[in-house]
C-alpha cells in the first residue's frame, strides 16, 4: 500500500481520537467517545498492516492474538475496585510497548543511525522505561501486591533520582556525538527503569490517581519519541495528544486535591514518615450497628460519606438497601462524595451506580458541605482522611488545605471503620475522639447489614 | 501518458518514503500537543477516571511502531517487536474495553 495513504489514514485516525477526548469531558457523549477513539485505532492499525514495510506475518498474527486475548480478559474479569491499578497496568504495557520498539530499531539500525536518530532513540527509550517500571509500582502499590501502599522513603532520595537522570542524560548527550555507540541506548534503558521505579515508590497510595495520569502522559510522550525514531507521523500526533491531554487532567486533579502537583510528588521525600502510634489516645465510644440504626431512623437528614473502605468491604449493595430503608421511614438520605475519597476520582460514583444508588442522591462537595449543619447524622463509611479536620487548622499536617467534608458540623457522626488506623495519609483523625462521634467498628459491609436488620426490626 | 502515471506515483512514493524531516516533525508534534492541551479543559470529577483510562487506550497507539518493528523480519527485531505488538495490544483492547465498562456506570444513570 502506498505511504501517503497510510498517512492519510493516521490523519483520519487522530481525528476521531480528537473528537474521542472531547467527547469524553461530557457524560452525554462519554462513551461515543470511546468508541470513536476505538475506530481510529482499529483505522490505524489495518493501514499499517498494509505498509509494504511488514514482511512477517506470523509473529504479528500471533502477538496481536496474544495481546487482545490478555487484554480482554483482564479488562472483562476484574472487579471494579480496581479499576485504578487497572489504567496502571494497561499503561505499563504501552510503555514497554514503546521502549521496546526503540531498542527494536536501535538493533536494527545498529552502529549506522545517525546523530538525529540515536539522541530521539535515547530520549524515547528514557521516556517509554520511565513509563513502564513506574506504572508497574504504581499497580503493585495499589494492589499491594509485594510494596506497601505506604510511601517508601530513603536518605538521600532526591540526590540519587537526581545523579541517575543525570547520568541517563549525560548518555544521551554522549549519543549525538558518537552516535556509533548504538549500544549506549541499552544503559538509557535500563538507568531509566530504575528511575521509574524510585519515582513511584516515595508515593502514598492515596495520591497514586495524580501519579497514573501523569504516567499516563508520559506514555503518550513515549509514543510520539518512538514517532520521531521511526518517523512515523502517526505516533507523533496521537501521542502528543496523549501527552498533552494527560498534563492537563493530571492538573485538574491536583486541583481537586487542592495540592500542588509538586506537593504530591514529592511530599514524602525527605521526611519520616508519621506514625498515629506513640502519643496517647483519648478512649473512644464504640457502639454496636444496632445503637447506629436507632439514631439513623430517628433522624430527618441523613448524610452519608463513602470511601475507600466501602469499596474494599463491597458494601455498596448493603447500604443502598439501608438507604432504602430509610427513606421509607421518612428519612432524607443524601451521599456526600469528596472528590478523592475511594482511589480515583469517580471511584465512589461507579460503584454507588453499580449499586442502583438514585443519581439525584449523590452530592458532590461544594453541594453537600451547607447542609451537614442540618443534618441529624453524618454516617463515615470506610472514609477518613476526607473528613479530618486538621486539614483546616493544622499547618504541619500532610493534608492542610485540602477541602474537606464537613461531618464534624453534623449532629451526630458515625464512624463505620474496621479499626482506629490512619487512613492514608498515614496520621490519626481527632475526630475520633469528638463527643458527638460514635465508632461503629467492624467491616463495613457487617456494620451496614447489621444495621438493616435492625431497622427491619 | 499511461507510461508516465506509473513513473509518477514511484516518484511520489520514493518521496514520501525518505525520513521524516525534522523540522515537520516537530511542527506536527507541537501543534497536536497544542490540541491535546486544548481539547481538555473542563471535565467533571465523575469523569476523571474514565478519561484517564480512554486516553491510556489512545497512547496504545505505539501498537503501530511495534506492527513495523516486528513486521521488518529480522531475527532479533521479530522476536522484541512481537512482545512489543502484545504489549501494545493488552493496552488497546483492555484500555477501551475498561473505559467502555466504566462509562457504562454513567449511561445507566442517566436514563
Amino acid at each position: 500500500m502506498n505511504q501517503q495513504i497510510i498517512d492519510l489514514s493516521y490523519l483520519a485516525a487522530a481525528i476521531l481520537f480528537i473528537f474521542a477526548l472531547k467527547a469524553m469531558s461530557s457524560p452525554r457523549t462519554a462513551r461515543k467517545g470511546n468508541l470513536a477513539g476505538a475506530i481510529g485505532m482499529l483505522i490505524a492499525i489495518v493501514f499499517t498492516l498494509g505498509s509494504r514495510q511488514i514482511v512477517s506475518w506470523p509473529w504479528i498474527i500471533a502477538g496481536l492474538a496474544a495481546g487482545a486475548l490478555i487484554g480482554g480478559a483482564l479488562a472483562l474479569t476484574v472487579h471494579m475496585t480496581a479499576m485504578p491499578q487497572m489504567v496502571a497496568m494497561f499503561n505499563g504495557f504501552g510503555g514497554l510497548a514503546s521502549g521496546l520498539v526503540v531498542l527494536a530499531e536501535v538493533f536494527r539500525a545498529g552502529s549506522s543511525g545517525d546523530a538525529r536518530f540515536a539522541v530521539t532513540a535515547g530520549i524515547a527509550a528514557l521516556i517509554g522505561w520511565v513509563t513502564f517500571t513506574g506504572s508497574l509500582v504504581a499497580f503493585a502499590k495499589l494492589q499491594e501486591f509485594l510494596v506497601t501502599g505506604r510511601p517508601v522513603v530513603f536518605p538521600l532520595q532526591k540526590a540519587v533520582n537526581f545523579l541517575l537522570l543525570a547520568v541517563a542524560a549525560g548518555l544521551i548527550v554522549l549519543l549525538g556525538f558518537y552516535p556509533g555507540l548504538h549500544w549506549l541506548v541499552i544503559p538509557v534503558a535500563a538507568l531509566a527503569s530504575v528511575l521509574g521505579v524510585l519515582f513511584v515508590i516515595p508515593i502514598g497510595g492515596a495520591d497514586m490517581p495524580v501519579v497514573i495520569s501523569l504516567l499516563n502522559s508520559y506514555s503518550g510522550l513515549a509514543a510520539a519519541a518512538t514517532g520521531f525514531v521511526l518517523g512515523n507521523s502517526g505516533l507523533i500526533i496521537a501521542g502528543a495528544l496523549v501527552g498533552a491531554s494527560g498534563i492537563i487532567l493530571t492538573r485538574l486533579m491536583c486541583r481537586a486535591m487542592n495540592r500542588s502537583l509538586a506537593n504530591v510528588l514529592f511530599a514524602a521525600v525527605g521526611q519520616t514518615v508519621t506514625t498515629a502510634g506513640g502519643k496517647e489516645r483519648p478512649p473512644v465510644r464504640s457502639f454496636s450497628p444496632v445503637d447506629a440504626a436507632m439514631v439513623l431512623e430517628n433522624a430527618s437528614l441523613v448524610i452519608i460519606v463513602p470511601g475507600y473502605g466501602l469499596a474494599v468491604a463491597q458494601a455498596q449493595h448493603a447500604v443502598k438497601e439501608m438507604a432504602d430503608l430509610l427513606v421509607q421511614r421518612g428519612v432524607t438520605v443524601k451521599y456526600g462524595i469528596h472528590p478523592v475519597a475511594g482511589r480515583m476520582p469517580g471511584h465512589m460514583n461507579v460503584l454507588l451506580a453499580e449499586a442502583n444508588v438514585p443519581y439525584e442522591q449523590l452530592c458532590d462537595l461544594d453541594e453537600i458541605n451547607p447542609e451537614f449543619e442540618r443534618a441529624d447524622a453524618a454516617l463515615v463509611i470506610g472514609a477518613n482522611d476526607v473528613v479530618n479536620p486538621a486539614a483546616r487548622h493544622d499547618k504541619g499536617s500532610p493534608i492542610y488545605g485540602m477541602p474537606i467534608l464537613d461531618v464534624d458540623k453534623a449532629r451526630a457522626v458515625m464512624f463505620c471503620k474496621r479499626s482506629l488506623n490512619p487512613g492514608f495519609a498515614g496520621i490519626d483523625n481527632e475526630l475520633f475522639y469528638n463527643p458527638n462521634t460514635m465508632m461503629v467498628f467492624g467491616d463495613a459491609k457487617a456494620t451496614v447489614t447489621g444495621i438493616v436488620a435492625a431497622l427491619k426490626e | 501518458m499511461n507510461e508516465a502515471v506509473p513513473a509518477l506515483l514511484a516518484a511520489a512514493d520514493e518521496a514520501a518514503s525518505s525520513p521524516m524531516p525534522l523540522t515537520f516533525a516537530v511542527i506536527i508534534f507541537v501543534l497536536a500537543m497544542f490540541v491535546g492541551l486544548e481539547v481538555i479543559t473542563k471535565v467533571p470529577t465523575t469523569l476523571h477516571t474514565p478519561l484517564m483510562s480512554g486516553s491510556n487506550a489512545i497512547s496504545g497507539i505505539t501498537i503501530i511502531g511495534a506492527l513495523l518493528a516486528a513486521g521488518l523480519g529480522g531475527r532479533l527485531g521479530a522476536v522484541i517487536g512481537t512482545l512489543a505488538v502484545t504489549a501494545a495490544t493488552i493496552n488497546v483492547v483492555g484500555g477501551y474495553l475498561v473505559t467502555d465498562r466504566m462509562l457504562r456506570m454513567f449511561t445507566r444513570k442517566r436514563d
